[in-house]
């Protein structure tokens, strides 16, 4: 038997199971590319006001990060700066979840191995996850390539738009397929490749933000930072600009280096196990697991060590870029604006802006962290093991105090390697803000966090059921009120619901303790509520 | 003697559903206690009110002469809990959840624990991920039979043990039941119960339908009965309590209320009568008489877990 054996019905099988998601995602993503361009083409019918808006968007480095960068005037260039960033990202997560839902989810599940059972190779799963999805990135390409020209848009344009927006989604398949092999169970190969695709999104987003305006006005050139991003790539190839095909074969390189690597990791590894071979565990627990806070820990450990590894990379990228921040872009007064904007300080030295807006971004980490951690709470309630623990002496208010411990020390943890990462990145490239100055200015966005935190430990007492959406909807809703609230407007009132807004900026302003013990008043009333609210409650399965 | 737990009247409702609708319990300490009901009929539901896990409507609960909800914590350091579901941590080792569970409920026999180990050939080394269902019943099992307690709740303990585990688990409550623990254990296995058990009570639809020893709730129910006699058999059909007769010529089998038992003995005498064999009704037989007769109760049967 081949190892391939048995593919075609795999395929078969799994095209059968997305007869309605994939096309759905594919005619959803078409339609709403042909309803921006016609938008494109009756709102800028002549050429000098299209030039206008470029303009004025260029100038702002918020667009910029959401958008990308401008690549001329022409209508085509137009419906390219206003959509292809979102279809991008579109087809790279309908990628990603296509790949591991017939892969990894099938393993998780039980059904790989009923289907493992039967005559079908080793290779079969991943082949036919990934004929499947690349045909959807096929299908996917050609759509969009007729939604724009139906549209009336050239087609010259469409056909580099639509290869781009489906390489990329080639790519991403290829990330998602690592993925599924290294992590045991959907949901961490779905969040592993998701939050692939929203760093990618990201890092151009900074590289664009960041980039250099042309003579014209409206032309933006990015920044190398851009070039590291997978989702910058179709970016780069410029569809409607001036085209650059050969940027589109870094995609295919990427999705050939990552299938290899899913396929060399197949073979390495039993159905069902992750990339590391299940090792026999002690036979007996150490001293440190047993108490409530050492299981709580032992359960975020892995997570914990990833975000704080991401942190200090990431702390290392932000710090070096403040000498190009201050070089490059002191004369450009929408970024110091965008960046007095997001640190909420007015106006004030531009360097010291970026840093304290990037301590926001730092302080959201933080609080994903925080909510990811408590969200264990009640997986831990429903179906999961948290009866028996809580069948034996561990009182209510000890076992959710133990996470919660858990949740808040890794924020701090974050904040604390995040703003030391940036100030050692900082002084490295001569800027001078002081690595203490920086890991203070980390250290003050976590009352924010365990705000956040408070506010699932509330819900988790009070809504269970709720919790898992409840607590997503109240950090993006923290997050866009306290951090974008200034660019988008939004009267102070709604601001100040978010404890992001009362954070001071440092090191753009002088550390203000008032704010942060009262946000730290706050969410410990929160919790305390939160406790209290589970305890009187029933456990609910 | 005390009694471990005492139960008047516990009513629970999930929504519109009445989970347990008056239902009365007594164990009394040291005893083996089987709690026996289908599916659905509020077992899983009264044992987690007496773990304090769930909060009852109304009603009065006693557990080891406390309150289940209010006094929690002190109260789970004197008993052991196996869910009828054993949920573990994926990557912990069965050794390492053995010994969390028994420390944090307040401490391990560490030869106990080997011996349970043993005896239930239960690798400690393998990831919780890897076992089967009942690999992680027996993690359960031995984390809570090393505990020294005073009191067992025990869930469907048993639901995923081959035979031979199922002799061990009944080896170790003989054992704790020995040194004078006393066990509280829900099931729908009959013979178990009647291995292990001295006394019984019977739920259905959240309602404690018949409790006492075996051989009380034997008296409530018929024998059966097989005889062969050298002439035919005659006149059994006109005696009080006889049920299912099916008479052959010299060969008759029936069932008899207990109480007139006296009754069809003396008239058995005066024939000729060669073999006669009769037995207790199996918990099976008792079961089948509760649920097994009504219909609305059969149509129930499959609404496995509606308590969960």
């Amino acid at each position: 038997m081949s190892a391939y054996e048995g593919t075609g019905r795999l395929v078969r099988l799994a095209l059968r199971r997305d007869r309605v998601q994939l096309p759905v995602w594919i005619v959803g993503s078409a339609v709403i590319l042909a309803a921006g361009a016609a938008a494109v083409i009756d709102e800028f019918p002549d050429a000098a006001g299209r030039a206008t808006a470029l303009q004025g968007a260029g100038t702002s480095p918020a667009v910029l990060l959401m958008r990308g960068t401008p690549v001329g005037t022409d209508l085509g260039a137009l419906a390219n700066f206003r959509n292809l960033a979102f279809m991008l990202v579109l087809a790279a997560l309908m990628s990603t979840f296509a790949v591991v839902r017939h892969t990894r989810q099938n393993e998780e599940t039980g059904r790989a191995e009923m289907i493992g059972a039967a005559s079908v190779g080793r290779n079969a799963g991943l082949t036919a996850a990934l004929t499947v999805v690349l045909g959807a990135n096929l299908v996917l390409g050609v759509a969009l390539i007729g939604a724009l020209v139906s549209a009336g848009l050239p087609a010259g344009g469409a056909v580099t738009f639509g290869a781009a927006c489906a390489v990329t989604g080639m790519a991403f398949a290829g990330v998602a397929a690592v993925g599924a092999q290294l992590f045991q169970s959907a949901r961490a190969a779905n969040a592993f490749a998701a939050t692939a695709v929203g760093v990618a999104y990201l890092v151009r987003g900074i590289g664009d933000a960041l980039g250099e305006r042309a003579a014209d006005g409206v032309q933006v050139t990015s920044t190398w930072f851009s070039w590291v991003s997978p989702l910058g790539w179709g970016m780069l190839a410029r569809p409607y600009g001036e085209e650059r095909w050969w940027v589109l074969t870094l995609p295919v390189l990427l999705l050939i280096a990552c299938v290899w690597g899913a396929f060399a990791l197949v073979g390495r590894r039993d159905l069902g196990a992750g990339l590391i071979p299940e090792r026999p565990g002690p036979a007996a627990a150490s001293r440190g697991l047993l108490s409530p806070l050492g299981l709580a820990w032992r359960l975020n450990r892995a997570s914990t060590i990833g975000w704080l590894v991401g942190s200090v990379v990431f702390g290392l990228g932000i710090g070096s870029l403040g000498d190009l921040v201050d070089d490059a872009l002191g004369g450009n007064e929408g970024v110091s604006d965008l960046m007095g904007q997001l640190a909420g300080t007015g106006s004030a030295a531009l360097v010291e802006a970026f840093f304290a807006a990037m301590m926001n971004v730092f302080g959201a980490l933080a609080a994903c962290f925080a909510v990811q951690v408590l969200l264990r709470l009640r997986s831990e309630e429903a179906g999961g093991p948290a009866e028996a623990v809580l069948a034996t002496a561990v009182g209510r208010a000890r076992w959710v105090g133990a996470h919660l411990t858990c949740a808040v020390g890794g924020a701090a943890a974050i904040l604390v390697l995040a703003g030391a990462a940036t100030g050692l990145a900082d002084a490295a490239v001569g800027g001078d803000i002081g690595v203490l100055t920086l890991v203070g200015a980390g250290l003050a966005q976590l009352p924010a966090a365990m705000t956040v935190a408070g506010f699932v430990v509330l819900v988790f007492g009070g809504l269970p059921r709720m919790v898992v959406v409840l607590a997503w909807a109240g950090l993006v809703v923290s997050l866009a009120c306290g951090l974008l609230g200034d660019v988008f407007g939004l009267p102070q009132a709604v601001r100040d619901v978010s404890p992001f807004t009362h954070v001071p900026a440092i090191p753009a302003v002088d550390a203000t303790p008032g704010p942060m013990v009262g946000l730290v008043v706050v969410a410990a009333a929160l919790a305390a509520a939160g406790m209290a609210l589970f305890r009187r409650r029933d456990l609910s399965p | 003697m005390t009694d471990a737990i005492s139960v008047e009247g516990l009513v629970k409702t999930f929504g519109r559903t009445r989970a347990l609708n008056g239902l009365d319990l007594v164990v009394r300490t040291g005893e083996v206690h089987g709690f026996l009901g289908p599916n659905g009929a509020g077992k899983t539901t009264t044992l987690r009110v007496l773990l304090g896990l769930l909060r009852a409507d109304s009603g009065r609960a006693q557990v080891l002469g406390g309150d289940p909800w209010r006094d929690a914590t002190p109260l789970h350091r004197r008993l052991a809990y196996v869910p009828g579901e054993v949920n573990l941590w994926p990557n912990l080792s069965g050794g390492e959840a053995i010994d969390l569970f028994g420390d944090l409920r307040g401490g391990l026999d560490k030869a106990r624990r080997e011996e349970l180990l043993d005896r239930f050939r239960l690798d400690p080394a393998k990831r919780c991920r890897t076992y089967s269902k009942g690999n992680r019943q027996k993690v359960a099992l031995i984390a809570a039979f090393a505990s020294d307690v005073e009191l067992f709740v025990l869930d469907e303990p048993t639901s995923g043990l081959d035979p031979l585990m199922e002799a061990a688990f009944q080896q170790t409550v003989r054992e704790v039941s020995a040194r004078g623990a006393t066990v509280l254990l829900s099931s729908h296995i009959f013979s178990e119960v009647e291995a292990l058990c001295s006394k019984v009570s019977i739920i259905r639809d959240g309602v404690t339908v018949e409790s006492g020893t075996l051989a009380q709730l034997r008296h409530l129910t018929r024998t059966s009965v097989v005889v062969e006699a050298a002439e035919p058999i005659t006149g059994l059909g006109g005696l009080p309590g006889v049920h299912d007769l099916v008479a052959d010529g010299a060969r008759a089998r029936f069932d008899v209320d207990a109480a007139h038992l006296p009754g069809v003995l003396r008239h058995l005498a005066s024939f000729e009568v060669n073999t006669l064999t009769s037995r207790p009704p199996t918990l099976e037989e008792l079961f089948m008489r509760h649920y097994g007769d009504a219909p609305e109760a059969a149509a129930e049967v499959p609404s496995a877990g509606a308590s969960r």
